[in-house]
């Protein structure tokens, strides 16, 4: 993520992608793809770790990659600016100027300080990533979470929707309290 | 601040640049990005399906044909048809109507409730701008799209609702972004100047720190216009938006997912049209930051 290179392009292409799909239109193309046509995987369906793992990783593969699609494509766009930026900066440029190897420059030195934003972001997408698991739970019918509120909502159980919003703010803002505390780990110049 | 060097920026920008105003500068530069330049054109596209509607569509969105159940695109149907045998094609083109509306609708109510409460908050301080930071970092704590399907829920499922549902809970964001925008514009010396001369505080806040404030609005109210489109196909997916028989790209794919095994057209252009339209949505977003930024020629 470091220059104006054919990479560069290739990588915001796929992040354009990425932000772009619905993420419940690319569950049901993939299910279209490796469970109709190919017959890889299992369509839909949950099951428990302990009762059969190889199953249970099998019908996970669609769902993780339909939820992990998008919130890569931003974290990579914001890693990709930050990044950027702190390339720019005085203190990379007096690293090189010590005469440090390129790899140590960008992993030790702009790395570390670009990470600060993606950190917040990261926990921010976890939001995006509850939003995301109502319908890619909806479409690979796995009874968690978002299927709750959803069935909830079609039965007008209000209370249990109520529940469900109240206990996802809460982790939200307790994963929020986390990446404040993660910045302290990555940056010391907050430690005081 | 980018944001803020992004305002003094282009307020200086008529005297380096010559005699282009910073509209005609702004508009060079966004038609000169490929991205950007393909994002306008595909929304001049959707926008002019959805106007010509009845113009363009080959048949009646809704107009059932019991002999024509799920037949493969073909030379009569291009995109095919569905499980009751309504024509896809013509239920593409008049659900664009539904997702461009819902996102313009739903970022307009987010606007017009967010930016005033924001100029508010940011311009005032003190004990007004305490209690909206509050209530907006409530509403923020809440992920969107839960919330919006909760909100969806409380007002009954229909296309307006969800509007609605997606306005407050993009609202937020506007009340922030206007709050920081106004107070970094508020220090500038000439909105001092126009306090020294004597201006009223709401023809400050108005019409000296609004308009300097819009830039940053606008490349923000574009991608949320991305972003409720796809909150719109969400909800019409789940059932809580636009009610059938009437056509959304959401519950069009709802319904596909039934039929995935002998009729996967039936999902593919619906989810083609959403794809497209936020892309195009995102593109535009992308080019008018680039280009409303001084720092880059």
């Amino acid at each position: 993520m470091k220059k104006d290179s054919i990479w560069d392009y290739v990588a915001n292409g796929f992040a354009l992608w990425g932000i772009s799909t619905p993420n419940f239109w690319l569950g049901i193309m993939l299910i279209f793809l490796f469970s109709v046509k190919l017959g890889w995987l299992p369509a839909s369906g949950y099951v428990p770790l302990l009762e059969d793992w190889r199953v249970s990783f099998a019908s996970m593969i669609m769902p993780a990659f339909v939820l992990g699609n998008a919130i890569a494509a931003i974290l990579m766009r914001h890693t990709r600016s930050a990044m950027l930026q702190v390339l720019e900066s005085d203190y990379v440029r007096t690293a090189r100027a010590k005469g440090l190897l390129e790899r140590s420059v960008i992993l030790k030195h702009a790395m570390r300080n670009a990470l600060t934003p993606v950190i917040t972001l990261g926990a921010l997408e976890f939001g995006t990533l509850l939003s995301g698991a109502v319908l890619t739970e909806q479409i690979f019918t796995i009874p968690g979470f978002g299927k709750l509120i959803v069935d909830a909502v079609f039965n007008r159980d209000y209370a249990v929707v109520q529940g469900v919003v109240l206990v996802t703010a809460t982790t939200y803002i307790a994963l929020n309290l986390l990446a404040d505390m993660a910045y302290i780990l990555v940056n010391p110049r907050l430690r005081d | 601040m980018g944001e803020a060097a992004l305002i003094t920026g282009l307020a200086g920008a008529t005297e380096d640049e010559g005699v282009e105003t910073p509209t005609a500068r702004t508009r060079r530069r966004l038609l000169s990005r490929k991205g950007a330049a393909f994002g306008l054109f595909v929304i001049a596209l959707l926008v002019a399906l959805a106007l010509l509607a009845p113009l363009i569509s080959p048949y009646d969105p809704n107009l059932q044909t019991w002999s024509a159940v799920r037949k493969a695109p073909s030379a009569l149907h291009w995109f095919g048809t569905d499980d009751v045998g309504r024509d896809v094609l013509a239920r593409v083109i008049y659900g664009a109507r539904a997702s461009l509306l819902a996102g313009v609708i739903s970022v307009a109510i987010a606007l017009l409730v967010g930016v005033p409460i924001g100029v508010i908050s940011g311009y005032v301080g003190g004990f007004v701008d305490a209690l909206f930071g509050r209530i907006t970092d409530a509403v923020l704590a809440c992920p969107f799209l839960i919330l919006a399907i909760a909100l969806a829920a409380f007002l009954g499922p229909s296309l307006g609702n969800a509007m609605i549902a997606i306005g407050i809970t993009t609202t937020p964001i506007f009340i922030r972004l206007t709050r920081a925008q106004v107070m970094a514009v508020k220090v500038e010396d000439y909105v001092e100047a126009a306090r020294a001369v004597g201006n009223p505080h709401w023809r400050i806040a108005l019409i000296h720190i609004l308009p300097n404030v819009l830039p940053a609005l606008l490349v923000q109210a574009t991608l949320s216009i991305a972003a409720a489109i796809i909150a719109e196909a969400s909800l019409s997916f789940l059932g809580l938006g636009q009610q059938p028989p009437a056509p959304s790209w959401g519950s069009m794919l709802n319904s596909a997912q039934r039929f995935l095994v002998n009729a996967p057209w039936m999902a593919v252009w619906p989810g083609l049209a959403i794809f497209l339209a936020v892309l195009a949505f995102n593109l535009v977003g992308d080019g008018l930051r680039d280009a409303l930024d001084p720092r880059s020629r």
